[in-house]
């Protein structure tokens, strides 16, 4: 194992050329000179402007729309309803890494049907000459509402009473149609071992129940997309997506036309975080497109992006931990509901996987709800699941500890999941870094710095996130002055084209400089699931390191060719092609990509691959130390470390761009966002409402990468674009307990929060 | 957003026949910091924008030890800050222009246009309050001038008449063993609406040790930014102790009727009057004795 932090200028491991150095981002100086193309750049003759009509109201029928006013307004193109959608097709279900949702569900939430199920919900869209036109008409379409009553909190949706969402929803339970019409959309169970038994031999036993509110990415590109629907019925969209062939799939499927028709090129993306897997102005952008004869792009604004868009479910969690005396855990139980909002869908199997991730449970039993109510339909955030069960457990083995005396990275250690350990939902772990992250805690400088001040204090928490594999592609075309074209399918969130190219790099022994990476649209690029699930430099860069075997392969063969000599007589060294018996045959990659007009031609080379889950997750222990002011309930973030196993780290330089991106949403979670609701309206869906946290309310968070490499990866690489977020507010949850002696359980733990319970305590101690 | 018409009169005489038009929704714009994001919302509707950034009384800003401060209602928030002798005279003053939004909102923002929109959030308000500020209110037919205490007389609401503009804010000139502070409680560090703010000006005897006179000023607790006169003038000939600033304290909180928002609970806002108003009164008398105090533009770095 090794360990870097980011106080040292790490410049490769020793092992590799390439991987672990830190090689300026190809995609880089676009970025930072204004250059790079996003979505909202994307404009084309004749092009119209869309706007989207959304229900004011959290739950009525639609009894009439009358769009003939809008229609009639110089300037109006177009006006679609959900009665534009040809006729739907099948129900089938659509699987997008984060989540599976149903197509009829996916087409309500592009344009409702019958019924508004949010406010936000889009009812109707316009294009015009321009977007104050487009505005205007949104004011003159006249829709008549029936109000119906709605319900927003997970509890009141599950009673048998409750205001029904859906008349075709019943509750599914152990994957099995209970027939049952309610919220619940499904119950999901894991179970190991026998937990009567467990608690039952335990000497300490601590439950308690948790709550955290629906938060949002708070991506600062908002959604947007442009169509052109041609007469032939090529339908083609620009977008910013986690995934083109995700918005081809959803966008074939909810219009009802072949994938083949549907042409997507992924712009540059700014920022998604889970919250730009799925669609919602694509269809809507095609058939207005379809029905003006015109192209047409649609810009949210960012009231629509908190209204409409998917924030993560509001949560309740109720956990408990049995251990003996010697803080060994030895059962467990979670009870938890999600709400999922309008749709089901919830990331509830991602919770279950999660809850005791982290540990040693013999015993364990985990029941969750996926629930529905009048909320926007929630969508995948950065460990989707993970971070309010996390919350959970942490807080209650941090009580467990203090119980029983026991240091708390110690209680961690001694129940630490670790290779052969099996995972509530049966899940038994390969080699896996859980263990190795705490010892880095234990050894780190923080952790021995004593705190100088009152109302402070330091908590500690561990976090994991199980990471996707699936399907990638990417093919290569080598240059002729040596460089080589590289096209893949993932489109680049975090800096994943340098990573791809570096594991390309790697295999040709050239430089991260000669590949020239770009993200292909689908019709230039095989098969590529979505930038989610911390999958794409481990599954693309996999897909990249076959295509570069290819190219190696070949170019032997193409050196053979040259020298006239057989094919086995060719050996590749350190980036040199050499003659197995003359060593006076030596040609580097450039001298041979030079040859090769003369060789028979271009040399490409592709891979695809489509590696399972089971890459053993990747887990995080993150220390933080607060201070909390006692009259206002403040919490001021000291200091901040996170440390996460990465399996190799290729550009380290990225890997703790994303633990510290995930430990400032984290703390953001931790300390102050939160949907706001009032009658079933969010109030405050603006960025000066929504409070995420700014560069004055983090420190400097320092990293340290832990490198177990993951046995499955040709480079051992494992995801690390979400374990960072699962554990912060657990963390800071228990520093503020040892500040202030005070254990907050609901998610955010506002300055008023802190304040009560800190009040609270003081009445109980007179 | 909707059409309007816009407007850049160089004199009052224009700014007047411009706003008197029948039939004509007008609204003036400063720094527009405020108006343009209320146009954009469609939560306005008007006819015809007036912009009084060219208008020569708007654009003074005087400092003088005789007269005071003048401050003309277009002279945007880093004008002030960036005046040296208005930072040593009135740090008060600078303590919350000084965090109206960031940097790029305070090359525009203005002190009378966070007064006309008079949000009861508003910064700048309770500081002009504890300060003694008066407003300079011009119309076509007759001049005025008020406390800004009475200036604002709800959410988004003032005493302004149709026809007649704030053209500039008057603080009296401060003695020497006076002293302001103005600070507010927000959930961030930055980039924040003020969940409560707190004002004070206080004016100590030679030694420092009693109140000659005190005023504090509040934000975000009622309908309109509050003077709170009884919690200032509860002060006056007392000496400077805990137990007194507590009582003021106290006082203060008893006026405070806020509400529960996105923003925080009622009850929350009425605990943070007490912990604001001490804060700031303690501000006040450090500098009235002589003592650093540091704000977003002076801190401990210079």
């Amino acid at each position: 194992m090794a360990a870097t932090s980011n106080s040292e200028n790490g410049n490769g491991n020793g092992k590799y050329k390439v991987i672990g150095t830190r090689p300026i981002r190809h995609d880089g100086l676009d970025k930072v000179t204004g250059r790079a193309v996003y979505g909202i750049d994307q404009n084309l003759p004749g092009m119209l402007y869309g706007q989207t009509l959304r229900s004011p109201h959290p739950h009525a029928r639609i009894r009439s729309i009358d769009t003939t006013k809008a229609e009639a307004l110089e300037g109006v193109r177009a006006v679609v309803t959900a009665d534009d959608f040809s006729p739907a097709g099948d129900d089938e279900v659509i699987s997008l890494v984060e989540g599976v949702f149903r197509l009829t569900h996916m087409r309500s939430n592009i344009l409702a049907k019958d019924k508004v199920l949010y406010q936000g919900h889009s009812v109707a869209a316009v294009a015009a000459t321009n977007i104050h036109i487009a505005e205007e008409a949104l004011r003159l379409i006249e829709v008549d509402y029936e109000i119906l009553p709605y319900v927003e909190d997970v509890h009141e949706a599950m009673r048998e009473d409750a205001p029904l969402l859906h008349d075709d929803l019943t509750t599914e339970d152990f994957g099995e149609d209970t027939g049952t019409k309610s919220n619940i959309a499904s119950h999901t169970q894991f179970k190991i071992g026998d937990l009567e038994k467990g608690f039952g031999e335990s000497d300490v036993i601590i439950e308690h129940e948790f709550k955290t509110a629906s938060v949002h990415q708070g991506y600062i590109e908002s959604h947007n997309a442009t169509a052109e629907w041609k007469t032939d019925g090529q339908l083609t969209v620009w977008t910013s997506t986690q995934g083109a062939f995700g918005v081809q799939k959803q966008t074939a499927g909810i219009l009802g036309i072949p994938v083949s028709k549907v042409k997507v090129v992924p712009m540059e993306i700014g920022g998604g975080f889970g919250g730009k897997i799925p669609v919602y102005l694509a269809p809507q952008a095609a058939l207005l497109s379809k029905k003006s004869g015109r192209p047409v792009k649609i810009i949210m604004t960012r009231a629509d992006v908190f209204k409409s868009t998917g924030p993560t479910p509001a949560t309740y969690v109720k956990v408990k931990i049995g251990a003996d005396k010697t803080g060994k855990f030895l059962a467990a139980e979670a009870n938890f509901a999600f709400a999922a909002g309008a749709f089901p869908g919830s990331p509830v199997w991602a919770g279950a996987m999660c809850v005791f991730s982290c540990y040693s449970f013999p015993n364990a039993l985990v029941d969750g709800y996926d629930v529905v109510l009048n909320k926007p339909r929630s969508a995948a955030y950065r460990a989707p699941g993970a971070t309010p069960v996390i919350l959970a457990t942490e807080t209650i083995v941090d009580e467990i500890a203090e119980k029983l005396g026991v240091d708390p990275i110690e209680i961690r250690l001694l129940n630490a999941a670790q290779e052969g350990v099996r995972r509530v939902d049966g899940v038994v772990y390969p080699v896996i870094g859980c263990r190795e992250t705490l010892e880095q805690a234990k050894a780190h400088e923080h952790y021995r710095t004593p705190l100088n001040g009152p109302n402070q204090g330091r908590g500690i928490a561990t976090g994991f996130w199980v990471n996707a594999g699936l399907k990638s592609s990417a093919t290569a075309h080598v240059n002729e002055d040596g460089t080589v074209n590289l096209v893949e399918g993932s489109t680049d969130i975090g800096g994943s084209r340098a990573s791809i190219a570096m594991q390309f790099a790697e295999v040709l022994g050239l430089p991260a400089e000669a590949i020239n990476p770009s993200v292909g649209d689908t019709s230039s690029v095989g098969y590529t699931e979505l930038t989610g699930g911390s999958r794409v430099t481990f599954a693309t860069g996999w897909a990249a390191y076959e295509a570069a075997q290819e190219v190696k392969r070949k170019m032997m063969a193409k050196a053979a060719m040259y020298w006239e000599a057989p094919e086995e007589e060719v050996r590749f060294e350190d980036g040199i092609f050499l003659h197995a018996t003359d060593a006076d045959k030596k040609l580097s990659f450039k001298e041979l990509a030079g040859h090769l007009k003369d060789l028979g031609g271009a040399v490409v080379g592709s891979g695809t691959v489509d590696p399972d889950y089971g890459s053993g997750g990747s887990f995080t222990t993150c220390m933080a130390d607060v201070e909390v002011d006692p009259d206002t309930g403040k919490v001021t973030i000291l200091r901040f470390t996170m440390i996460q196993d990465a399996g190799t780290a290729i550009h380290p330089s990225y890997v703790e761009g994303q633990m510290q991106g995930g430990s400032v949403q984290g703390i953001g979670w931790a300390l102050n966002e939160e949907y706001f609701y009032s009658e079933g309206r969010m109030q405050n869906a603006s960025f000066l409402d929504y409070r995420i946290p700014t560069c004055f309310d983090v420190p400097m968070v320092d990293t340290v990468i832990v490198e177990v490499p993951h046995p499955g990866h040709p480079f051992g690489v494992r995801g690390v674009g979400e374990a960072s977020i699962a554990p912060p507010p657990a963390a800071i949850a228990i520093a503020i307990y040892n500040a202030v002696g005070v254990r907050l359980r609901e998610l955010p733990m506002r300055p008023d929060r802190v304040l009560a319970a800190c009040l609270e305590k003081l009445a109980a101690s007179h | 957003m909707q059409n309007f018409e816009y407007c850049t009169p160089r004199t009052l005489g224009e700014t007047f026949d411009l706003l008197g038009e029948n039939d004509c929704q007008c609204r003036v714009l400063a720094g527009g910091t405020d108006l343009i994001v209320q146009l954009r919302q469609g939560a306005l509707s008007v006819d015809r924008v007036i912009d009084i950034k060219h208008l020569p009384e708007c654009k003074q800003l005087i400092c003088d030890p005789i007269e005071g401060l003048t401050l003309g209602a277009t002279v945007p928030c880093h004008r002030i800050y960036e005046d040296k002798a208005i930072v040593d005279t009135y740090p008060g003053l600078i303590d919350s222009i000084a965090i109206i939004g960031g940097i790029q909102i305070q090359g525009r923002a203005t002190v009378g246009g966070n007064l006309c929109n008079s949000s009861p959030s508003a910064d700048s308000i309770p500081i002009l309050i504890a300060y003694g500020a008066t407003c300079e209110i011009v119309g076509a037919a007759e001049n005025r001038r008020i406390p800004v205490e009475n200036f604002c007389t709800g959410p988004g609401k003032n005493i302004l008449e149709k026809g007649e503009i704030l053209v500039a804010i008057h603080l009296p000139p401060v003695p020497k063993s006076s002293g302001a502070h103005y600070l507010r409680f927000i959930p961030r560090f930055e980039m924040d609406i003020a969940v409560v703010g707190a004002g004070a000006y206080v004016e100590l005897d030679d030694e420092g040790r009693m109140f000659n006179k005190v005023r504090i000023g509040l934000a975000a607790v009622a309908p309109t930014p509050l003077y709170a006169r009884e919690a200032g003038d509860l002060l006056k000939g007392r000496e400077v102790s805990d137990e007194s600033i507590d009582a003021a304290a106290s006082s203060a909180q008893s006026i405070a009727r806020p509400i529960s928002d996105m923003r925080a609970p009622a009850e929350y806002r009425k605990h943070l009057v007490k912990v604001l108003t001490r804060r700031a009164l303690w501000g006040a008398i450090n500098r009235a004795r002589g003592e650093f105090v540091p704000n977003a533009v002076q801190n401990n770095d210079q």
